[in-house]
């Protein structure tokens, strides 16, 4: 690639952009540091109070649970749907007709809105009707996960790799199929079994697909809302109140703007600040 | 080290191919010998099957027809583990994340060869390739024709390899690297003493590596032979064209009671041609047409300055032909006559050496 | 043997994938007595009906909630990648001043959680007078769709060598005539990545498009919930516009099946 022109004209291609997002981001963004310092008793009064709702809401028991259960969510998700994804994504087909038929049904999770998805497994694993629930039952196990909070866990997780694995496994599949077919005859020419040719040919190549499937599925993990809200409420109890649900409650439930404005400024600071050290993490290497 | 003789060997990407089309085969009806501990090459324009037969060599493909045989023994469905050959790719194979000492000693690793046998070994082969300086570097770093040393010296480690075999290896190479890389070859080579295979379509590279080059095109062998061989007694006239800068001129004929006949002119050839109703045409290398008092009337159409001598362009009754000019050598203007070396001027029979495949 | 395994890791997922898809499908097609009497619990429907599908296609309070669902859909992904096109040129083309701050905080967007911006879209949309039109969802779901298509056009842009630019200039193309006559038809297959990736966030996002409209703008998904709580066990109803969400998804899978593989080799989802 030749190197890039300088031409500051080019602003001009990007001023639609970022016109649109400075709309559609700053303003709504200055909105809520605006209300995060202020105080307000309802008409459109405000006054200043600092940082404030800011101590508020870190010193809550209610934030630091909810951080506490959405930190638990993403960690368990990552662990099983990265390793899982990447495990289906080897056993794919390479080439042919099935190929098609894989991504197919593979993707199609993926286009199901959200809330869709909620009732979806809603439906699957009621205990008395749905297939999920009824199978568990009759194996003797008790399972009701609108009143067991271990067993809501255990569902909503269970969702979650229903729904997102398939983005894994085709962010892996991509990377695979891009490794050029020189390597895997390389690797039988020197007598690499597939443990050898998994641990130093794909395994290192698959590292760039694989940072931004840590990190997307972080992402969208850490912002969960409509399927746990359609699913179990935030309950049994508040068991499973994650971040974004215990927002939306306080912002247009109960109306709270001072504390959910603090709380959704530490909330996108968490997100940036973890992605980011996620991403240095992952890289680090690539320059050693 | 193994003699690797390849026997009737067809092979076809497709399917189901019919036996009896031969445009369902990328390789038709093959048979070579090569000895132990040679260098060979195997020379021809993309797409004339030549990697396909490197790939059913290595084990990479299994033929259609036909088998590979290394000592005698029938490797034709052998994997390329139980062949014991090395490969090293167009493009660098590396493993990314291993140091070059990891990579030399992969494939001694993968056999379960002790590490303190590994070790001399690797260092050994390591000096030979000029790598030693770079042993605990990571392999990632290094460039295109490091890492290609890498890759041979990964067939190189190990000491009971049939053969190595390259697949067109200086592609992704700097120019001024390629020359160098080439020498190394042929050094390893004398020093080894490995079969070794060389797939490229590059002249140069073909003449200057092997003993014997074997020249392929449409999936058919046109001429095996020494380097002198394919430039003095090309077998066909694709040989001619596709050996030598400028190709050979080949100019359309009559033969005549054994005789060739060209503008009018009886010209005198090497061989002789008794058949009939075949296409016949004369080839001459640039290097064996000479200005004369008499001969074949032609007329100057363009010089061309080529360092050393100089490419002269003339037409003849019809047809082009090129001759070399020495620099010295003065170079008469407008109609001139030209004369062909006998020796070096041969009748060719729809494109194939008359009187016989050489 | 070791094929074997392979093919059985891949269905087995599959299958996984499918049932909840399929016990989804079978529920719509049940009457609401079968489903709710336990007794009659069974893999298969035992008598199958299509009321819940009737119903829908001649309810306007349902089947229109489709009709606003794809209109906003639409509205965004033409928008999303109308100004994201120019864009992606700019930063694949040229080095203009602070384009790399940009660069990262159009992505950083991609990173907001939508349950931040539901106040603050409310009630800048309310202010705007766009609440409960398809444009308030649309411009809503711009937020997350216009960085994302910046990124993947920009992709597949800098794949396009520079000479071509500069061949269709010296040749005499004005810009505009080259951008759209030679340079768009080149990344077609980036602009067909580009929407695909566009409509799904779009469609599959709720909290923003149901909390940024009220009735004239409902869409499905909303319908769908409200519905949910209202009618109480109307599962069969529930599970039959469910299942006719799937299939916009499904249809638009089918048509940019060979270009999913490369979308995603691009690493830019």
């Amino acid at each position: 690639m030749s190197a890039k022109t300088v031409n500051n004209k080019a602003w001009w291609l990007v001023l639609p952009v970022f016109v649109m997002v400075a709309f559609n981001a700053l303003i709504p963004l200055m909105t809520v540091v605006n209300y995060s310092v202020q105080e307000t008793f309802g008409d459109n009064i405000f006054s200043w109070s600092g940082v404030r709702w800011f101590q508020q809401v870190l010193q809550s028991d209610r934030f630091h649970g909810a951080l506490g259960r959405q930190l638990l969510f993403s960690g368990l998700v990552l662990l099983i749907e990265i390793p899982l994804g990447l495990f289906v994504a080897l056993n794919m087909p390479k080439k042919g007709f099935w190929v098609s038929v894989c991504l197919v049904l593979m993707s199609l999770p993926l286009l199901i809105p959200w809330n869709v998805v909620g009732s979806m497994w809603n439906i699957m694993a009621l205990p008395d009707i749905g297939l999920l629930g009824k199978a568990v039952n009759s194996l003797g196990i008790t399972y009701n996960y609108t009143r067991q909070p271990f067993a809501a866990w255990c569902t909503l997780i269970l969702m979650d790799v229903w729904h997102w694995t398939s983005l894994v496994t085709l962010l892996c599949y991509a990377g695979l199929v891009s490794i050029p077919d020189a390597y895997y005859q390389a690797a039988k020419i020197d007598g690499a079994g597939s443990w050898a040719i998994f641990r130093y040919i794909q395994l290192p190549k698959l590292r760039h697909v694989m940072t931004i499937a840590v990190l997307l599925r972080f992402m969208d993990s850490f912002m969960i809302y409509t399927e746990p809200q359609v699913m179990t409420g935030g309950g049994p109890g508040s068991s499973t109140t994650f971040l974004s649900i215990d927002l939306v409650k306080s912002a247009i439930g109960e109306f709270d703007l001072g504390p959910a404005a603090a709380l959704s400024i530490i909330y996108f600071l968490i997100i940036l600040a973890i992605s980011w050290l996620f991403y240095t993490l992952m890289m680090r290497n690539e320059e050693a | 080290m193994a003699k690797i003789s390849i026997d009737n060997l067809r092979h076809s990407y497709l399917p189901f191919p019919n036996p009896d089309r031969e445009e369902d085969y990328v390789l038709k009806k093959l048979s070579i010998d090569w000895a132990d501990g040679g260098a060979y090459a195997l020379l021809g324009p993309s797409g004339c099957g030549k990697t396909t037969l490197l790939n059913l060599i290595s084990g990479l493909l299994v033929p259609t027809e036909g088998k590979i045989l290394f000592d005698g023994v029938d490797v034709s469905r052998f994997s390329p583990e139980a062949r014991n050959i090395a490969q090293v790719f167009q493009f660098p194979v590396i493993y990314d994340t291993m140091t070059v000492y990891d990579n030399l000693a992969f494939p001694l690793r993968n056999r379960g060869i002790p590490e303190s046998a590994i070790d001399p070994r690797v260092k050994e082969i390591a000096s030979m390739l000029d790598l030693t300086s770079t042993l605990h570097k990571r392999a990632a770093g290094l460039t295109a024709d490091g890492k290609q040393k890498i890759s041979l010296g990964r067939g190189l480690v190990r000491a009971d390899v049939s053969a190595i075999m390259f697949d067109e290896p200086l592609t992704v190479i700097d120019p001024h690297l390629k020359w160098q890389l080439r020498s190394k070859l042929k050094e390893l080579h004398q020093r080894t003493k490995r079969t070794m295979i060389y797939v490229t379509h590059d002249q140069t590279e073909a003449l200057t590596f092997a003993d014997q080059v074997v020249v392929m095109n449409n999936g058919e062998i046109v001429q095996i032979g020494t380097p002198i061989e394919l430039f003095e007694k090309p077998n066909h006239t694709f040989v001619g064209h596709f050996i030598g800068s400028p190709g050979m001129n080949v100019l359309p004929c009559e033969v005549k009671g054994g005789k060739a006949f060209f503008a009018g002119q009886d010209i005198k050839t090497a061989n002789t041609h008794k058949g009939s109703g075949q296409k016949c045409e004369i080839g001459v290398r640039p290097e064996f047409v000479n200005f004369a008092k008499s001969g074949i009337a032609a007329e100057i159409v363009k010089v061309a300055d080529a360092g050393r001598f100089r490419i002269v362009e003339t037409r003849a009754a019809g047809s082009s032909i090129k001759l070399l000019v020495p620099e010295n050598q003065s170079i008469p203007t407008g109609k001139v006559n030209l004369a062909f070396d006998a020796d070096h001027t041969q009748i060719y029979a729809d494109g194939w050496f008359a009187g016989g495949k050489l | 043997m070791k094929q074997f395994l392979k093919a059985t890791v891949t269905t087995v997922y599959i299958v996984f994938l499918l049932l909840p898809i399929y016990w989804l499908i079978s529920m719509s097609l049940r009457t609401t007595n079968e489903i709710l009497d336990t007794t009659k619990f069974s893999f298969f429907p035992r008598n199958i009906t299509f009321d819940s599908y009737n119903k829908i296609f001649t309810d306007p309070t349902w089947y229109m909630g489709y009709v606003h669902s794809l209109e906003y859909v639409g509205i965004n992904t033409m928008i999303s990648v109308a100004v994201a096109l120019p864009a992606a040129y700019a930063f694949s083309r040229y080095r203009f001043l602070g384009d790399k701050h940009l660069f990262f905080w159009l992505l950083s967007n991609r990173m907001a959680p939508p349950a931040v911006f539901v106040l603050p879209f409310y009630q800048l949309y309310s202010e705007v007078g766009l609440f409960d039109t398809p444009w308030a969802v649309a411009l809503a779901h711009t937020l997350f769709n216009v960085p994302l298509a910046v990124w993947i056009l920009e992709g597949f842009m800098s794949g396009v060598p520079k000479e071509l630019d500069e061949t269709a200039f010296v040749d005499g193309y004005s810009f505009p005539r080259f951008f759209f006559r030679i340079f768009v038809p080149t990344i077609g297959a980036g602009i067909g990545v580009a929407c695909f990736f566009c409509f799904m966030f779009s469609w599959v996002e709720l909290l923003l498009a149901k909390n940024l409209t009220r009735i004239a703008a409902k869409p499905i998904a909303a319908i769908m919930t409200k519905t949910a709580s209202a009618s109480g066990y109307e599962l069969g109803l529930l599970a039959a516009a469910g299942v006719l969400t799937i299939v916009p998804g499904a249809i638009v899978i089918y048509f940019v099946r060979n270009y999913i593989a490369k979308g995603f080799a691009l690493g830019r989802v």
